[in-house]
């Protein structure tokens, strides 16, 4: 038996409901449908009356939420798409984001979002949208790599007493297997290092970091060891983690699927040429999406984002420096 | 001093409607008046934006509701909070900025609230609170509460934005037991109605959301109460969500650095610029209540100078002590505070 990143994330949800009372979920066609990636698939059935269907409203879907966690609730609120979170994003950031500095009062909730390009979605059902939430404070921004990563991390955004945006990666839905859910989790809070190396660090997240191990493993057949560095959580971000691998390798590439223009990759390399200068023995670098909208047609997708090719390149340039 | 709490509820119960309207609408139009005078002193930090006019309207929602129920307030609704049980003094440290009120400093004027009361602390974002009301509403609902309402209130600028047709329509979906009051001021700042919405009444909306509509002349607080009164009622016995549009004007600008001369002339000297206050004096009056007025607008006068004077007295908010920690996180506070 195996269970995909899709599965975990389902299981979780399934657990979540299980054990407390006070989780729900909320969304699109998430009850007896199952939702439009079928992850809460057979949960109305299980939980009647904790799997409910929304209108077409995602401001009122999130602001809905925010009220009741400010009652004691753990709503967990599917987008159908990552993409049309913007349509909520005012609830999210103005409100959900405010609520404990505001009132010290918890605002527990989930806000899941299927995110990331896969080929042939265009513009609207392909974005990254964690920069934009990890710029405001008060929210948890997480962006598991893993198929053990998607069901601990979830258990444990659920449990927090905070807001978290949950971005899953649609890439990785059906095709990343494990064997098993996992039985113990690493804290969501604690970037992983994903391959060791002693030359170049690739810090990645999401689905980048399968792109990074290709790239890193490509890279192993020069002679070169790239250490991968999986974020896991982006919000808060673990700096510590990047600064060791960084003082042992001196080398720094980040690369982020979404666009260029500022982000967590340029976050990354701020953070390690300020507070890690003297550990580099070259320019850190950053590898982004083309700043361009999302195309279309694969063959211009698989050029707008990076890929293992694309990343090992701009490990060999950070290399020759 | 009176604080009337939400706690005392029961008790209030059995008071004359009209009565804690009265004093809800007495003490809301004094303490505003005095917070306009501290503002023009620059003793307030921020903006002051004030209900002046709209206090019957406000206040009936406020008074309606009971313990248990929940009330978010938009920036006209000092009555209704006051009527609802928000404790003056709090108000008060909200506008001087104490750290012992409610926001701690963290925010302030009518961006306050209490959740521990059942009171939202609305955000700017006009139209946010409807589905966040909404969200409290079916949460409690979930955890088997009952005869429970929630009252949230809008200006007719509000009714154009997105938020505030989402979150009627949401919880028309839901049947939820929520009371939308609407105070239609002819004016959202300067723009008047015909700039904002092309219908006729926004009271024909009500249809469209599939909900029960409630229009009421929002200068006569008796009409008002009664009106509010009873959506609030049908709300209870779970005729799901209810819309009332008062008309009336505001007799103030929007913020009190606004003079507000763009409202029309024969607006303001027609019935609809009438001063609630007036009238339910004079409702008062022909009650044969006329001397409890007078004495409440004293009672009234007495606490907002007492509780100015407590307030001034009060600690401010010290930046070396706050706790600059935007999540609620334990353990991983740390973590969280290096972002
Ligand atoms: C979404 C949003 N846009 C703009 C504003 C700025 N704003 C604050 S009050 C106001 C006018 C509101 O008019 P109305 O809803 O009629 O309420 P009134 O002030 O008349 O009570 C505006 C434009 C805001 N708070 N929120
Ligand atoms: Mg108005």
């Amino acid at each position: 038996m195996s269970v995909t990143y899709l599965d975990a994330i389902r299981a979780a949800q399934e657990k979540a409901l299980q054990n407390d009372p006070s989780v729900f979920i909320y969304g699109q066609d998430v009850g007896k449908f199952g939702g439009a990636f079928k992850a809460t698939k057979n949960l109305a059935e299980k939980f009647p009356g904790r799997v409910i269907d929304s209108p077409i409203s995602e401001d009122a879907m999130v602001g809905l939420a925010v009220g009741a966690a400010m009652e004691g609730m753990r709503p967990v609120v599917e987008m159908q798409f990552a993409d049309f979170s913007t349509v909520g994003l005012n609830q999210m950031l103005n409100h959900a984001a405010t609520t404990y500095w505001r009132t010290g009062k918890p605002c527990p909730m989930v806000l899941r979002l299927p995110s990331g390009g896969t080929p042939g979605s265009g513009p609207f059902h392909s974005q990254s949208m964690e920069a934009i939430y990890a710029h405001y404070p008060g929210l948890v921004v997480m962006t598991p790599a893993t198929v053990e990563d998607a069901y601990s991390m979830l258990l444990e955004a659920i449990a927090m007493p905070d807001p978290v945006v949950f971005c899953e990666h649609k890439l990785l839905y059906y095709h990343l297997k494990a064997k098993s859910l996992p039985a113990e989790a690493v804290p969501a809070f604690k970037a992983h290092v994903a391959r060791p190396g002693r030359d170049v660090t690739c810090v990645a997240y999401s689905a980048m970091v399968h792109e990074a191990l290709a790239a890193a493993e490509e890279l192993a057949g020069e002679g070169y060891e790239a250490e991968v560095v999986d974020l896991r959580t982006v919000k808060p971000l673990d700096t510590d983690t990047i600064l060791a691998s960084v003082a042992r390798t001196g080398r720094l590439l980040a690369v982020g699927e979404s666009w260029p223009w500022g982000g967590v990759s340029a976050e990354v390399v701020s953070r390690v040429a300020s507070e890690g200068f003297e550990l580099l023995d070259a320019p850190p670098r950053r590898l982004n999406a083309k700043d361009t909208p999302i195309p279309y047609h694969p063959n211009l997708w698989s050029a707008h984002r990076p890929t293992a090719v694309r990343i090992a390149e701009a490990l060999r340039e950070v290399l020759r420096y | 001093m009176m604080d009337r709490e939400v706690g005392k509820a029961s008790s209030q119960a059995e008071q004359d409607p009209m009565e804690r309207m009265s004093r809800a609408m007495l003490r809301a139009r004094v303490l505003e008046d005095k917070l306009a005078s501290l503002y023009r002193a620059g003793r307030i930090v921020g903006g002051v934006y004030l209900g002046r006019g709209q206090e019957g309207l406000s206040a009936a929602g406020g008074v309606a509701l009971r313990k248990g129920d929940v009330l978010a307030p938009l920036i006209r609704d000092m009555a209704g909070r006051l009527g609802f049980g928000e404790p003056l003094v709090d108000a008060v440290r909200a506008y001087l900025g104490s750290k012992l009120g409610p926001m701690k400093g963290r925010d302030g004027n009518i961006h306050r609230g209490d959740l521990s009361r059942g009171i939202l602390p609305m955000i700017s974002h006009l139209g946010a609170m409807v589905s966040a009301t909404a969200g409290v509403l079916l949460a409690k609902r979930m955890k088997k509460e009952k005869g429970f309402v929630g009252l949230t209130s809008a200006g007719d600028g509000a009714t154009s934005t997105g938020s505030f047709h989402e979150g009627l329509n949401v919880a028309a979906v839901e049947k939820l037991p929520l009371v939308v009051v609407v105070a239609d001021n002819g004016y959202a700042y300067s723009t008047p109605n015909d700039r904002q919405f092309a219908c006729t009444d926004l009271l024909d909306r009500a249809k469209g959301y599939g909900v029960e509509g409630h229009g009421v002349d929002g200068t006569d607080p008796e009409a008002c109460w009664e009106v509010v009164g009873r959506a609030v009622q049908r709300a209870r016995e779970g005729a799901g969500p209810q819309l009332v549009v008062g008309r009336l004007l505001r007799l103030c600008g929007h913020g009190e650095h606004d003079d507000g001369l763009y409202i029309d002339k024969k607006m303001k000297s027609s019935d609809r610029g009438r001063d609630c206050m007036e009238v339910l004096r004079d409702q008062m009056k022909a009650r044969g209540l006329g001397q409890n007025w007078d004495r409440w607008e004293k009672e009234a006068q007495e606490e907002v100078e007492g509780a100015v004077k407590k307030v001034a007295e009060e600690p401010l908010p010290d930046p070396f002590e706050e706790d600059w920690r935007a999540t609620a996180m334990v353990g991983a506070a740390e973590a969280v505070q290096k972002g």
